[in-house]
């Protein structure tokens, strides 16, 4: 394996590329005894419309995070029980764009990869063990529909996008997955659970070489062809200006949110993901005149925050929180920006904003799970997440202008709104 | 792990560590948990942080901590056992990744002294506008626990449980007390709390003892020092003659049932362990039965409360499902109690909580969170003790031990059209 050492970050990222197509990244910890494996998939909640040997297919909404999981069931019995038994701490996540499995273990570690490697590429699930799930997903629905914080973010990619499939929720609803049968999840496991769409992320002290052994031994040695796929035709415009839901909550709680120029992949990726964070930072972040402002004017409270999202085929800005206020923030947010781009920013307060944001993105990889996710982010982006540092030092007060200019407009703009139910 | 004495009643649980790109520095008062004072300490944490003397609004105190590469330091209020700690915890990036190779911790401690010793004042009093807004918020963050209708759920059960004792009360106190805070009174509690309680200072990074001890005499100089009182011993939970029932109606889709259950045996390690057999992990028999077999649930599980010694059930299910989970949750107590287990189970169980004292270490926030529980508590074994108890812990111990868990309270959450 080849590794490539990142002087600024202390890390060293070894990396190969098995014949089968699999990408496989190991970062060794030395002094830690938690050892971390990360599993992933480029599919996830997005991906309901694709090709399969020259056919299209619509599958039912929600399906990706059923086969995450479905893909537990062994034939053997259940592997989260047989890792557990090791000690390990297994779990999995479906997100818009990918499914991830994973581990942490002290002991075992082998083993473990083991089986990880094992159970997520053999599906094994029968008509009746699907249907079980029914009741256990469907429960996991009803519970994030009671929560406001979903049911806003949900909400506002809805009023963003009239067609991209990111408009629809990631573990589908009660209806959609009543249609999920043993032969939808088996002909969606054999597209995109091949090698070449997935890479395998170790982090912690373990030896590289043996880690790309195990994953030559125990995965199929053919590739699969690449999986076109349909996220819908998105017009430039926004679905709809505002939402409204009333809930059972405290007080009135919000999302703005912005729709983005989509970024292809690249390393013009991980620039904008940069620049995204210094715009959230320098417009609405802890130590920008707006956040004090509103916070002394009673508008927002500790919840209130932004962030910048890059999934395939789509971006979007968003901030938000608890406020007795929500459109008078909106407005707020939307004058600061327009003033920020027709005066300009502090000199000084970008430079101060730009070293907060290295130390922050650093103490990141103190987070074995955040070092994983964002390398397999990169790899599936087209770029390297650890070039952080480089990226920084080229980010011009110009360059987040233009963003601000580009994309916290206006007419790119909408706002959900959750409020509490009338008595 | 080295523990010293900076001043009278301060003491520093030193983690000397070179694997994080962090230094993790906290420093908690320890003070009984009590609802004539929860508020008032949950409000200081909120209003030490809008200012100091040198930095006295938010803009002079993020401009400050962003030129220390996005140092961050966040006010803290935690209920451990029947303890509430409230203070700071902060994170900076370790010296040796600074780019222009600054010292970060000298200036991060001076910060963290000055938000507890010299907060910005007006007429002997915090400002008038600090306390209006934050007492806001307070009355805001305590209303929005009924957002997350699990977190909602368990405080409510834990609340009924121990009416009455100190453990049912929540770590920011409730909106009555909070809304009756006036400016005077919120002054005097802070004159109070810095002369008289405990404070526990850790810190995990790479620097050596002498120099955090420098850092830190240094930055809390000012502290004033009275008589210290002890942290509280917790009191032992009193079991009703007959489990209390407690049902209430919000317009959700999803039901909550929360199930309390007391434990008269004092052996922490066997407990620890036939709670993880129970319902501690996705091995247990509450996740393999009550959400596998039957399919009742997404989410039903258990946690030992080691400091007060209950044992609480999470689950989240459809009304009408009540009577079935509860039935199933009361058979699986059952079977750990009988020993009704698979070979492998106890095994299982064991090594769930190996990996996580042996992990602990890789964790900063862990560390200090696990610390400063055990502080506050009065208790100084080490994750690594606590690891060898489990490992000696015997099936029989077990047995004895969860024989003496007995139900105590249930509470269940259901929606508003079953009322019909």
């Amino acid at each position: 394996m080849k590794p490539v050492f990142y002087e600024r970050l202390g890390e060293t990222v070894y990396q190969e590329t098995l014949p089968n197509g699999l990408e496989i990244r190991v970062v060794p910890k030395p002094d830690h005894a938690k050892k971390y494996a990360f599993f992933a998939t480029r599919y996830g909640g997005m991906d309901t419309r694709f090709q399969l040997n020259g056919q299209w297919l619509d599958t039912p909404a929600g399906i990706a995070h059923y086969l995450e999981h479905k893909m537990f069931d062994t034939q053997e019995g259940n592997a989260l029980q047989e890792l557990a038994k090791n000690g390990a701490e297994p779990n999995a996540f479906t997100s818009n764009a990918m499914t991830g499995y994973y581990f942490d273990s002290t002991d075992h570690f082998e083993e473990n990869l083991e089986i990880l490697l094992s159970f997520v590429s053999i599906p094994y699930f029968t008509q009746e063990s699907v249907a079980k799930e029914q009741g256990i997903i469907g429960q996991e629905i009803r519970m994030i529909e009671d929560n406001p914080d979903w049911q806003l973010y949900v909400r506002m990619l809805r009023a963003l996008y009239s067609a991209n499939t990111a408009r629809g929720s990631i573990a589908g609803t009660v209806e959609s997955i009543s249609h999920i049968t043993a032969e939808t999840l088996y002909d969606c496991h054999r597209a995109f659970y091949t090698p070449s769409n997935m890479i395998l992320t170790v982090v912690g002290s373990v030896d590289p070489v043996q880690v790309a052994d195990l994953a030559r031994r125990i995965l199929p040695q053919e590739g699969g062809p690449s999986i076109p796929r349909d996220y819908g035709q998105e017009p430039e415009a926004v679905a709809e200006r505002e939402t409204r839901l009333a809930m059972e909550v405290s007080s009135p709680q919000f999302l703005t949110g912005f729709k983005c120029r989509p970024v292809l992949e690249g390393e013009d990726r991980l620039r904008a993901m940069v620049l995204g964070d210094m715009a959230c930072d320098l417009l609405l972040g802890e130590s920008s005149p707006l956040y004090q402002r509103l916070y002394a004017q009673g508008l927002i409270n500790a919840s209130f925050g932004g962030e910048f999202e890059l999934i395939p085929g789509a971006a979007y800005f968003y901030a938000g929180g608890e406020s007795r206020d929500p459109r008078a923030v909106a407005a707020e947010i939307q004058r600061e920006a327009d003033r920020l781009v027709r005066e300009g920013l502090d000199g000084g307060f970008f430079q101060q904003v730009l070293r907060a944001n290295f130390g922050s993105n650093l103490r990141g990889l103190n987070s074995f799970e955040n070092i994983a996710v964002s390398l397999t982010e990169g790899y599936f982006g087209g770029y390297d997440p650890f070039r952080f540092p480089q990226v920084f030092e080229a980010v011009t007060q110009e360059d987040v202008l233009s963003f601000l200019r580009e994309n916290v407009t206006a007419d790119r703009a909408v706002l959900s709104e959750i409020v509490p139910k009338e008595a | 792990m080295t523990r010293t004495q900076l001043a009278s009643g301060v003491y520093l649980t030193y983690l000397p560590a070179n694997k994080f790109k962090t230094s993790l520095l906290s420093a908690q008062f320890v003070v009984p948990l009590r609802w004539e004072t929860a508020s008032a300490n949950a409000l200081l944490s909120a209003i030490l942080r809008r200012g100091t003397v040198s930095c006295p609004d938010m803009g002079a105190l993020s401009a400050k901590l962003d030129k220390l590469y996005g140092a961050r330091i966040d006010g803290t209020v935690r209920k451990k056992g029947e303890a509430q700690c409230v203070g700071f915890v902060a994170s900076l990036i370790d010296d040796s990744f600074a780019p222009g190779g600054e010292r970060l911790l000298e200036p991060a401690a001076t910060l963290l002294g000055e938000l507890i010793c010299h907060p910005v004042t007006r007429d002997g009093l915090f400002l008038e506008e600090y306390f209006e807004s934050e007492k806001t918020n307070l009355i805001d963050a305590i209303r929005s626990i009924l957002n997350d209708k699990r977190t909602y759920a368990d405080s409510r059960l834990l609340q009924e449980m121990c009416t009455g004792e100190p453990y049912g009360i929540p770590r920011l106190g409730n909106e009555q007390i909070t809304a009756a805070l006036h400016p005077q009174l919120l002054y005097s509690a802070y004159q109070e709390l810095i002369a008289t309680s405990r404070l526990e200072v850790f810190y995990s990074g790479s620097a050596s003892l002498s120099r955090v001890e420098d850092a830190l005499r240094a930055a809390l100089a000012d502290l004033p020092r009275g008589a210290v009182e002890a942290p509280p011993a917790t009191q032992p939970h009193v079991l009703p003659e007959e489990p209390r029932v407690l049902t209430e109606r919000l317009d959700v889709t999803q039901g909550k049932l929360g199930m309390g259950f007391s434990c008269g045996s004092g052996d922490h390690a066997a407990l620890l362990l036939g709670n993880t057999l129970f319902g501690g992990s996705s091995n247990s028999k509450l996740f393999l039965n009550v959400r596998e077999k039957l399919s009742l649930c997404y989410y039903a599980s258990s946690l030992y409360h080691r400091q007060k010694g209950l044992i609480t059930v999470s689950s989240g299910i459809e009304f009408e499902n009540y009577q079935k989970a509860y039935d199933e949750i009361l058979s699986q107590l059952s079977a750990v109690q009988t020993g009704d287990l698979e070979s492998w189970e106890l095994e299982a169980a064991r090594s769930t909580l190996l990996n996580a004292y042996t992990s602990m270490g890789d964790s900063q926030g862990k560390l200090e969170n696990f610390w400063i529980g055990q502080t506050a508590t009065g208790r100084d074994e080490s994750p690594e003790t606590l690891a060898e108890q489990v490992r000696s812990v015997t099936l029989e111990r077990i047995l004895q031990a969860m024989d003496t868990v007995k139900l105590d309270t249930v509470y269940f959450l259901q929606g508003k059209e079953a009322e019909a």
